[in-house]
Order: C-alpha cells, then structure tokens, then sequence
C-alpha cells in the first residue's frame, strides 16, 4: 500500500501490476518447466545420441556451413529476379480478369485459365515440366538455362498466387470510390489506376509478404533441376559426410531470414487490422 | 498334393534354419533369422539390376548378392529384397535390411555414420557427353570447358571439382533420370559417373551420347570402390567380409564382373 | 429551356423499378431538393443524371442534348456534372489537395502547377486552406465533405449533385456542410439536392419535389409544399419527417 503510493499508482494501477508480475512468474517458470523437460528427457531415449551425430553434428556444421551460406547466395539472386517478375505479371493477370471490355474477353479467359492451372499444378511438377520441358525443345544455349525456365516456373505458379491477392485487394477497395472517381469525369482506367491500384496493392501488402516468405522457400525447389543452391548443396554434404547437420545448417539459414520477415508481415497485419478498426 | 508341397517347404525351412543355427557366422545376426535382407535402390539400375527386378538374380550386385548370401549361408529362396534410398540408408536408428547394395562408395566420412563391407567393386569415374560434345577431346584441357552436371549425391562431386575443376559451376542433379533429363534439354555437355553406370545411360537412356572415356584409377587418391552398407556397428560385418574374401579367392567375384561388366573394357583413359 | 430536363426517367434492377418514369426541369442557378423515404428512388435518380447507372427509358437533357443516349461516352458528360456522396468520397490515399486536383489533371491534362494555385484557391475560399496537405483519416467528417465538395468543383462543373452528404455526419458537423451549400446557392451553382434536412429544404430550395415508389408525387415551391401540401402522401411522409 505504502509501496504504491511511494510511485504514485491508484489502488487499480497497484493491483494490476501486481497480476501482470504473478502472470509473468506463472508464463517463466511453466516456460522454464517445459524446456528443461524436453533437454533432459529427449537426451535420455535411446537414440538420442545417433540422432546427435546425425542431425546436430558440431564438426559437421562448423565444416559446412560457410559453403552453405554461399550456395544461399543463389537462393537470393534467384528470389531477387522472381519476385519483381511475379510482381508485375500477378497484377498484369489481375487486371486481366477483371477486364469489362468484349473485346478483351480471350485475356478474362486466359487469366481464368492461366490462374486455374498454375495453383492447380504441385510448384515441383511445374519446375520440372518447364525446366526440362522448354529447353528440351532444343533451344541453344544459354537460352535452355534451368535458371531461366526453373525462375520461369517460379514466376509462373506464384503470379496465379499473387493475382488472386491483388483481386482480393481491389475487391476490397470500397465501391463508393469507384464512383467517387468516375463521377469526376475519370475513365475506368484512370479510376484502376490513379484510385483503386494504390488502396488496393497497400490493402494486400502483408499477404503478398506471405507470398514473399513462401517464394524464398519454394526458389530451393530449382535444385531438382540443376541449380546448385543450398538445398542442393546441403544434399551434397549430406552424402559425402553421410550425416543431416548440413539440412539442419541449411534450416538455420532459412530460419534467419524467413523469422524476421514473418514477424514483420505478421506486424503489418496487425497494425491493419487496428487501422481497420 | 498340395499338402505334400507345402510339408515339402516346410521341411526345406527347417532344414535351412537348422543349417544356420548349425553355427555359421550370420547365425542370429540378421533382422529375421534364417533370412538375409537386402536392400537396393528405387528403381535399380542396369547393369546392376536386370529389369530392376533383383530377385532374378540377374545384374552385377544382384549376383553378388546371391553369391555373398551363399557364401554366408542363405539359400536363394532365404533373400529378401527391400528399396530403399541413400537418406534411408544413413538415417539413425532401425534399419530395415541387414545389406544395402546400391554402388555405396566407401568413404571414410561416410564409415563414421554406417558400416561398409570389404569393396566388391573398384569403379572407375568415366565421362559421358551428350550428343552435342560427342567430339570434344578426351583431354583435362577440354574437358573442363564443358557444362558439366553429376548426380549430387554421389561422390562424383568431389571428383569433378578435385579432378576436372570446371570452368563452369556444375548443376547438380538428384538422380540418373535428371541428369539424362538435363543432358537430351542440351542443359550440359558432359556428366561425370562411374564406368558401368556411364555406359548404360550411353548405349540405352540418352540418345546420341557417348561415353568420352575413364579415368586411370591412380587420378585420384582413394579410387571409388563400392561397398556393401550395413548399421554401424553391424555384427555381420566380419561375417560379410569372410564371405567377399572367400570369393574373390575363389576367382568367382571376377567371374561375376566377368560376366555383367565386361562391356567396360576398351574405354579410352582420359589424359 | 431549363438547364437540366429529365423527361420519362425510367431505371430498373432487374423486376425492380427504382425510377418510374420522372419528369423535372432544374433551370439555371436553381437548387432542387429531393425529399422521400429512403428507397424512394432519390440516389438512383442523382446516379442515373451523372450516368453512373444506365437508364432503361427516358430522356436526360443537358442544355438541350440527351445525355442518356445510349452509346454515348459518359466521361465528357461526368465533367460537367460534379457530385458528391454520401459517405467513402475521398481517396484515403492522397491529401485533401491531391484529391482535388487528381480529375483536372488527368480529365483535363493539366500539371500540377497549371490546376495548383486554381485548386488552392477553392480551399482558401471554403475555409480549408489549412487543412490541404492532411489526409482524409485526419479531417472530421464535415472537413471530409467539404474537401469533397471542393474537389468536385475543381472540375468546375455546370451541375452538382449531392447525395445526401449530411446523412453520415454527427449533427453538430451538419451545419458548416450546409453552409458550404448556401455559399455555392449564391455562386448561382445549379444543383440537386437528396436530402433529409427538412428544415435547409424549407429554408434553401428553389424547388422541392417529394419521390415516392421511384415517382416525384408532388413538386413545388418550398413554402407551398411544406405548409399546404396537396397529396396525402406527402402529408403523411412530412407529417413523420417533421416530427
């Protein structure tokens, strides 16, 4: 009592704070309770430590992961191509589905269709059929490179993704402003482009970072057709030291970016949802 | 009639686990007693497996393995057969075979994690060009401004950057099929297998590839030699190699190779 | 001839006739005021004048020529007649003076530089100038119409439409709306009025018409229609509406 005087807190203000210090006691030492359960009785299967040497092999991973951080370079570039490409196709077959003119028709088809199979068909399936498929024509190279068609795959499947977000976004731009627009003289293009693109791309931001952390995964697929990325070159680790730490370095690897960037999608979904409100 | 077969099987069993327990080195030692399982790849290739159906005994391992297994044994009837993968293969824990023979090479990162038998096999690395390199020079010079591509799971890796050392990162693939894939697309000139492997891929999978020539085995320090991969710390092991030894005096392993690889001889040394 | 003629109006959605066949003359400078129940058929006339709905029947004339021609482009005519809604008017993505000066230069071509000081201007006048640079999510709800009633005008239309803009507001932010209206009254704007202010009616209207089932029941002067109406249904509807 004497207490929360001396810091000039209310009777109510004491009392929760007091709630929030037990609560924190309760969260820690039950925290606290569940780890040191898992460290001493996982420890204690039988397996445990061929698991160890398998999956958490220190001398393994010291050796391979720098050589893992390089192959993760190709993961960047490859996802820093892909990801403005699908960008600007998702959101060109966006457009596309919502064309109103006759004369455009084919393009709602196609982008109906383009959507339908791209998230209908397993991205590996796709990657395949186009990284080995296209080049298999008999381009010259580097024009059959599996960068080109695996990146091409890629771009594909997620713009069927994309587009239908950026769908959902421009759906969600109140009807209202469409005729706010129109009524000033503006042409429907000018109302997509100058009213409803700009709320509707920055109402989708957090999914499409979603998509983002998705893709950067997914760009390891492309080891299946050549690419020595890291997914790939954890792989080749794994057979010469015939042990998993490299996959569990690789796991690290993606974990230190894809952490981050979920965290922050996951702020910018909440800070919207309180804008919202 | 029936009847009597199957009393005619039944006492066939029992006279075969008899003869094991009658103190021979597998006895009690394998996943099912009285019978010696074997793994091998998903699908198995020629010519290691025949039609990828090694219970014919058809194909150099699949030879091999009924040799071994008599040797230690095991009448043919007392081998089973299961698939399975590299990864499968060196995973800690239960195993579902006693013996996997998939053209393992024994390395000795790989020996801390799984056991190997004594080689069966010492295989040469030979160079396979698809159709647009068939006329590049059997040189280090000229092979190494080719786009190279290899499985990425097999020591062919390390040969290539040790060996060859590319101008060109290599791609890497995760089976035959991906590579002979990679290689028709025109997505690289030349990939790097071991001899017999090379050759099947040439004379039945790739069209108009051929197989540019092998290496001498003195090219690189520890030649790839094939084992048979069992859990460490296998009490077959010694059992195994007793086996291996006693066919390779024999002359009958040779005889084997004879048999199943002799396609190999006549492949040009790669200078 | 009057400004604006709406001859035989007639809009359906779908078996729904919304508007049944209107026939008004707004003359020049006049401010008519549309009165009614809601779902009367006020906001789908003011929609159907500024042809943001296609009428099926019918005739809208706009100094003597028939806007509602089918096949006729509809942008050249929105230019001329500004309106304001109800609610969601401006763009939550630009300040209140992008607002206003995002049609003038897109309609018209104009820069930026060559509408700005036009634009300015308008906001000066109606009280706004220094609320220009905020966005819509930080002016109040009469600012925000204000803004959007400017914004209309930097277009410099020969008509206004408003649908019922005081509707959403809290009643203390009706008032500087209205004021707004009074001032343009003065400017000699023509315009149209949805609206269920019955006292601005009475006190601003040139002309008032009472809509019900999608057809004007009665029309007149403010004063004989608030004080002597002649058809019972209008009795009945003000006899609520005044309450």
């Amino acid at each position: 009592m004497a207490n929360a005087k001396a810091a000039g807190m209310t009777r109510r203000e004491a009392y929760e704070a007091k709630q929030r210090r037990r609560s924190l006691i309760v969260a820690a030492s039950s925290t606290i309770a569940v780890v040191a359960a898992i460290m001493i009785l996982v420890p204690m299967a039988p397996g445990w430590e061929k698991v160890q040497r398998s999956f958490f092999n220190g001398d393994v991973l010291a050796q391979t992961f720098p050589k893992l951080l390089d192959a993760f370079l190709v993961n960047i570039m490859i996802f820093a191509w892909c990801a403005p490409a699908i960008a600007i196709l998702g959101l060109l077959i966006a457009l596309a589905r919502d064309v109103k003119s006759p004369a455009l028709f084919p393009l709602r088809i196609f982008g109906a269709t383009f959507t339908d199979i791209f998230r209908g068909v397993p991205v590996i399936l796709t990657v395949y059929l186009i990284g080995f498929g296209i080049p298999g024509l008999g381009l010259p190279r580097p024009w059959n490179s599996p960068y080109i068609w695996g990146s091409l795959a890629l771009i594909l499947t997620y713009s069927a993704y994309v587009a239908e977000i950026f769908r959902s976004g421009i759906d969600s731009v109140h009807h209202s402003q469409r005729s706010a627009a129109l009524s000033l003289g503006m042409s429907e293009r000018q109302v997509m482009r100058d009213v409803v693109l700009p709320q509707a791309v920055r109402n989708v931001v957090p999914s499409q970072m979603n998509m983002l952390i998705a893709l950067q995964k997914d760009v390891s697929l492309l080891s299946f057709i050549g690419p020595v990325e890291i997914f790939r070159q954890a792989g080749v680790f794994k057979s010469l030291t015939a042990n998993f730490t490299p996959y569990v370095g690789a796991a690290i690897i993606f974990l230190i970016v894809t952490i981050p960037a979920t965290r922050y999608a996951d702020h910018l979904m909440a800070k919207q949802r309180r804008d919202r409100s | 009639m029936s009847k009597m077969l199957s009393a005619t099987a039944i006492s066939l069993a029992l006279m075969s686990t008899t003869a094991i327990a009658g103190g021979h080195c597998a006895a009690g030692k394998t996943l099912t007693d009285g019978t010696l399982t074997i793994a091998t790849g998903n699908p198995a290739y020629y010519p290691w497996v025949m039609d990828d159906a090694p219970e014919s005994g058809q194909g150099f391992e699949a030879a091999v393995a009924y040799a071994v297994a008599a040797e230690m044994g095991f009448a043919a009837e007392n081998v089973t057969w299961v698939r399975s993968s590299f990864d499968e293969a060196i995973q800690p824990g239960v195993k579902n075979f006693d013996l996997n023979m998939q053209q393992y090479s024994i390395t000795p990162e790989r020996d801390l994690v799984v056991d190997f038998s004594d080689p069966y096999y010492t295989a040469p690395m030979a160079v396979l060009v698809g159709a647009g390199a068939v006329d590049t020079a059997p040189t280090l010079d000229a092979l190494r401004e080719l786009q190279w591509g290899a499985v990425g799971t097999t020591t062919a890796v390390p040969k290539l950057t040790a060996v060859i050392q590319p101008s060109n990162d290599p791609l890497l693939y995760g089976d035959n099929a991906d590579v002979n894939a990679a290689m028709s697309a025109n997505q690289i000139d030349a990939a790097l297998f071991d001899l017999p492997t090379a050759l099947f891929l040439s004379a039945v999978m790739i069209e108009g590839s051929k197989v540019l020539g092998q290496f001498a085995p003195d090219l690189t320090d520890n030649p790839d030699q094939f084992g048979m991969l069992m859990e460490e710390g296998s009490p077959l092991k010694a059992c195994v190699d007793e086996a291996l030894a006693a066919l390779t005096a024999s002359g009958e392993l040779a005889a084997i190779e004879a048999t199943w690889l002799q396609d190999t001889t006549g492949v040009p040394l790669i200078k | 001839m009057a400004k604006l003629e709406l001859r035989g109006v007639v809009k359906r959605f779908g078996d729904h006739t919304v508007c049944d066949g209107i026939d008004l003359d707004v003359e020049e400078g006049q401010m008519v005021c549309l009165i009614g129940a809601s779902g009367a058929g006020k906001s789908t006339l003011l929609r159907c004048i500024n042809l943001l709905e296609a009428i099926e029947d019918g005739a809208i004339l706009l100094d003597g020529i028939d806007i509602a021609e089918p096949g006729l482009n509809p942008q050249a005519v929105r230019a001329r007649i500004g309106m304001v809604f109800q609610s969601f008017n401006l763009f939550p993505h630009l300040t209140a003076l992008e607002n206003a000066m995002l049609a003038p230069r897109r309609v018209h071509g104009k820069t930026k530089a060559e509408v700005g000081p036009q634009v300015e201007d308008l906001f000066t006048r109606f009280g706004l100038a220094d609320r220009m640079h905020n966005y819509p999510d930080q002016l109040s709800g009469g600012q925000q119409q204000r803004v959007a009633i400017v914004r209309a005008l930097a277009m410099r239309p020969e008509v206004m439409l408003f649908d019922e803009i005081t509707s959403a507001l809290d009643p203390q932010l009706v008032g500087e709306v209205l004021d707004v209206l009074l001032v343009l009254k003065e400017q000699g704007m023509t315009m149209i009025l949805a609206t269920h202010e019955m006292g601005f009616a009475r006190q601003a209207a040139d002309k008032v018409c009472f809509l019900k089932d999608g057809r004007i029941v009665e029309e007149g002067p403010p004063e004989q229609l608030f004080a002597n109406p002649e058809r019972p249904e209008t009795k009945a509807f003000l006899a609520r509406a005044l309450k």
